[in-house]
């Protein structure tokens, strides 16, 4: 499988074994097709962008990859994905699995603790009790997430009471808590302001040195800047896979890429 | 279709008649909720008047005496604690184990939709059904006899359904975005519930059992055949023990003892709606700091 994937000449390492293998990924909500037919992978190391009107199967493509179907009525998963060589939907301790893997969803979701409870929960979920440490991890995943310097006053405050662009701030530092080899962002600057989603992508581009991240995008241009590579996706259907440099330098395999990226429809 | 200039934000004849039905209706609305308000207010005022004259210090502190013609209500007053303390210890624990299963594990299907039917309409037995289950499992099958014991379980049986249902009304008000936040972090069901479910859900449990004690310590059908006692000068010494019942006292004296003074009867129901209001009191008290505590 090693050498079927071909050197893009990204950044991202693409001699090593993909993280994540998808092969003939269908989604299904009841009879409505969300996905069809999926094959994709995600590399080491590099930010898979993933861009594509509303509906075009983004957000269950990254439900799946955390085995979300289990607690979402209706949603049916089909197909094979391997995480780091292994069948996820053979992986018997699927809490360990998820606990590999950050998600990071459109609007944010500050559970009803501190903010230094939101991001210790993760690392007391594994086992870590020592105060010290969890001071050390979480003022660490705070800093990554550009979140720290404006409340490190009030950790003792509940997340709730921040605004809006800090509580993403907050899921995403929640997020690396779970020190995770996987990172999913779905859209997540919607509710956050142009100067911090430019700080939190710069910590992206940082943290692809030690995890995967697959990015949902709808900024085409978001995809722009930070995908190594980036999947079309549109109407349930994989339109293509390339580097983010080609596709945006025009050279596509489907014409729709292009229309889309113009700005055409969508 | 009128072309001349009208004053802006003039009023229609249709403007005028939308006022007047909003005004009806408000008022109509607000006369029902006084409607409401007037029985609490005159059953509070009639047992003030006419029973607070018995109240006394004595009157909590020794037992009946003449034939319950005179002397105090300890008995009673202690034997309802006793029937609501037991009651509760049988009744929390199953209620709450099963509310957090059938909110947080059990899948949505066919049979959970049964259980939750069936714990519906077991709200809506009437309680001398109760009674006679209580007679019949807990007094004679059993063996405890008529008892504190075959009484309470005849109580938390009653209230079981009272409890899972507003036990799991406080679980469904935890959103489940958070679970499933913490799901997808890699929790399990029992880690997501320990730590952001039931601290979130726990003060509306507590509310909820609060208000059972109150409803539990006024009933009185399922008490008399299964542990209440007619008359009894002694307090109880056991769970195995008959006791006399505030509820049950009240019966009896205002039915079965006519030489009891007039404001004998009121003074225990007096007493009687001061425990029911004051756990009420307290519940809302807890409502209220919850509200002010929310976390989202």
């Amino acid at each position: 499988m090693v050498a079927g994937i071909a050197p893009n000449g990204a950044e991202a390492s693409a001699d090593a074994p993909p993280k994540v293998v998808v092969q003939n990924l269908t989604i299904r909500y009841g009879s409505h097709v969300a996905l069809h037919g999926l094959d994709l992978s995600v590399r080491r190391n590099e930010i898979l962008g993933i861009i594509g009107p509303a509906g075009s199967g983004k957000t269950s493509f990254l439900r799946a990859l955390n085995r979300m179907d289990e607690f979402i009525p209706e949603m049916e998963v089909e197909g094979r994905i391997t995480f780091d060589g292994r069948d996820i939907r053979r992986v018997r301790n699927v809490y360990a699995l998820r606990s590999r893997i950050g998600v990071v969803f459109p609007l944010p979701v500050g559970l009803p603790l501190t903010v230094y409870e939101n991001v210790a929960l993760a690392p007391r979920l594994r086992g870590v009790r020592k105060g010290s440490e969890l001071d050390e991890i979480v003022e660490r995943c705070l800093r990554r997430a550009a979140l720290w310097e404006e409340v490190k006053d009030r950790l003792d405050s509940l997340g709730s009471l921040l605004s809006g662009g800090q509580q993403q701030r907050l899921t995403i530092a929640r997020a690396l808590s779970q020190e995770p080899d996987l990172l999913l962002l779905d859209e997540f600057s919607i509710a956050v302001d142009p100067v911090t989603t430019m700080r939190i992508e710069d910590v992206l581009k940082e943290l692809k040195h030690e995890m995967s991240i697959v990015l949902v995008t709808n900024l085409v241009q978001q995809a722009r800047r930070l995908a190594d590579r980036t999947a079309f996706f549109l109407t349930g259907e994989h339109v293509e896979t390339s580097d983010t440099a080609r596709i945006f330098s025009g050279i596509v395999k489907d014409p729709r890429t292009h229309d889309y990226i113009e700005g055409r429809f969508g | 279709m009128t072309t001349a200039p009208m004053e802006l934000f003039a009023g229609t004849p249709r403007n005028a008649r939308d006022h007047r039905v909003e005004w009806l209706v408000r008022t109509l609305l607000g006369m029902m909720t006084a409607l409401l308000i007037v029985p609490v207010v005159i059953v509070l005022a009639l047992l003030v008047v006419r029973g607070g004259s018995a109240i006394s210090w004595e009157f909590l502190t020794t037992p009946p005496v003449d034939g319950m013609t005179a002397g105090g209500i300890l008995p009673a007053l202690v034997g309802t604690v006793w029937l609501v303390a037991v009651a509760l210890v049988a009744s929390v624990p199953v209620g709450v184990a099963a509310a957090v299963y059938l909110s947080e594990y059990a899948p949505d299907n066919w049979l959970t939709r049964s259980i939750n039917l069936a714990i519906i309409n077991l709200a809506g037995v009437p309680s001398i059904v109760h009674a006679l289950f209580g007679v019949g499992a807990f007094v004679l099958f059993f063996r405890f006899g008529t008892s504190i014991l075959a009484a309470s379980l005849t109580l938390a049986v009653m209230t079981l359904p009272v409890v899972i249902v507003s036990t799991r009304e406080s679980l469904q008000a935890v959103p489940r975005a958070f679970r499933e936040a913490c799901w997808n972090m890699g929790a399990t069901r029992w880690q997501t519930i320990r730590r952001i479910v039931l601290p979130n859900a726990v003060s509306g449990i507590l509310t909820g059992i609060i208000l059972e004690v109150s409803r539990t310590s006024g009933e009185t059908a399922p008490i008399m055949f299964t542990g209440a006692a007619f008359f009894l000068p002694f307090l109880p010494q056991g769970v195995l023990d008959q006791t006399m019942a505030m509820s049950l006292h009240l019966f009896v004296i205002a039915t079965q003892v006519p030489d009891a003074p007039d404001a004998l009867p009121f003074g225990v129901a007096l007493v009687l709606i001061s425990m029911v209001l004051a756990m009420n009191a307290l519940s809302i008290g807890f409502r209220i700091y919850v509200r002010g505590r929310k976390k989202w």
